[in-house]
């Protein structure tokens, strides 16, 4: 079932769906809206986690454990400075 | 149950959430709820990802996830509210620094074409989105200056450049077993990256931002597809979709067009002779 054609269709349904989500963002949500979606990009810690877990390689190995180092820069970075700006802009508006 | 159904039963459910929080994300009211409903969604991928039969070591992935979450927490602790962009600069660029090394470490002698092609877009996409958001973090917080980069023949290096990246992707695919070409992709895609960005103001860094956002979704997405992984497909995809619809909403809050933004450098320039 995890042939080539069946990601593609994976892919071409949330391309769409993607497309969809987003519309009639207020202006002060822009910024919260791209950092929130960065943090999501941080998937790739999945994939570099099995590459990093690998007996070997080496090589890969190295490279899969700076993915996970990068990637979760990304995740928990990203979810946490989004996290800050909306509890910011509750404060200033209540 | 097996682990097999677990993990696949683990992503379902992360991508469901994913979704869900992005579509809160757009609403004031609902914002920060969705971000901790993505959030949970990330948390459930990571943990049942850890389960994968294929892991036989973990000192190296946890070296990686303790040092990449405590410079996460930090940095997004300590950083100035007014510096928040430039920050969501940086750790996108750290993003499509890890679809880079992904694809790159997904290569072995006997990867198939269509492999091969996913891991030179993952390496391209990811590459583009590391330099381009670092020179954009080095715009905005005046690191670099913030006015537009030109020089004369720039469009023919561009030209180059990107001629290099497709001969070298292509030969590339040709040649798996040689690492040069792999090299020269990773190298150009780098350059590219700088390339694409210094010709734009700091002023429309946002937007130039959001634009690198999105390709480090679809670096995800590409890097899904060469280490057959449909989570980072679904993931990558929705911020592939998403950031180029935010995008485009922010552009026209600048009551700018997206070409109007992303060649502003180049026209300038034909102004000046003009």
């Amino acid at each position: 079932m995890n042939g080539a054609e069946f990601l593609l269709f994976i892919l071409m349904l949330s391309v769409f769906l993607g497309f969809e989500l987003i519309n009639k963002v207020p202006a002060t949500l822009h910024t919260p809206l791209m950092s929130g979606a960065n943090a999501i990009s941080g998937i790739t810690v999945v994939g570099a986690v099995a590459l990093a877990g690998a007996g070997d390689p080496t090589t890969s190995k190295i490279l899969g454990a700076a993915a996970v180092g990068l990637a979760m820069i990304n995740v928990v970075g990203g979810y946490m400075v989004t996290d800050r700006m909306l509890g910011f802009f509750k404060k200033k508006e209540g | 149950m097996d682990t097999a159904s677990i993990i696949a039963f683990g992503y379902v459910i992360a991508s469901g959430l994913f979704i869900f929080g992005l579509k809160l994300l757009g609403s004031p009211a609902t914002a920060r709820k969705g971000n901790m409903i993505s959030a949970v969604g990330m948390l459930i991928a990571v943990c049942v990802a850890l389960l994968d039969q294929g892991i036989v070591d973990y000192t190296w992935i946890a070296g990686g996830m303790i040092a990449g979450g405590l410079i996460g927490a930090i940095a997004a602790r300590v950083v100035a509210m007014t510096s928040m962009p430039e920050m969501v600069a940086l750790f996108n660029g750290f993003g499509g620094a890890a679809s880079l090394l992904v694809g790159w470490a997904a290569l072995t002698p006997d990867s198939s074409t269509f492999t091969l092609i996913t891991i030179v877009l993952s390496i391209l996409i990811g590459g583009v989105t590391l330099t381009g958001s670092l020179v954009a973090y080095g715009k905005l917080s005046e690191v670099l200056g913030s006015g537009a980069v030109n020089f004369s023949g720039q469009q023919i290096v561009n030209s180059l450049v990107i001629l290099g990246v497709v001969a070298g992707a292509v030969l590339f695919c040709m040649n798996p077993a040689d690492p040069t070409f792999l090299y020269v992709v990773i190298g150009l895609a780098l350059l590219f990256g700088v390339m694409a960005v210094i010709p734009i103001g700091g002023a429309d860094m946002p937007v130039v931002i959001s634009l690198l956002n999105s390709y480090s979704g679809l670096a995800a997405c590409a890097a899904g597809f060469a280490i057959n992984n449909n989570v980072l497909i679904v993931a990558g995809s929705l911020v592939g979709a998403s950031g180029i619809i935010l995008t485009q909403i922010m552009c026209k809050a600048m009551n700018r067009s997206l070409s109007n933004v992303l060649f502003s450098g180049f026209a300038s320039v034909s102004n000046e002779v003009t």
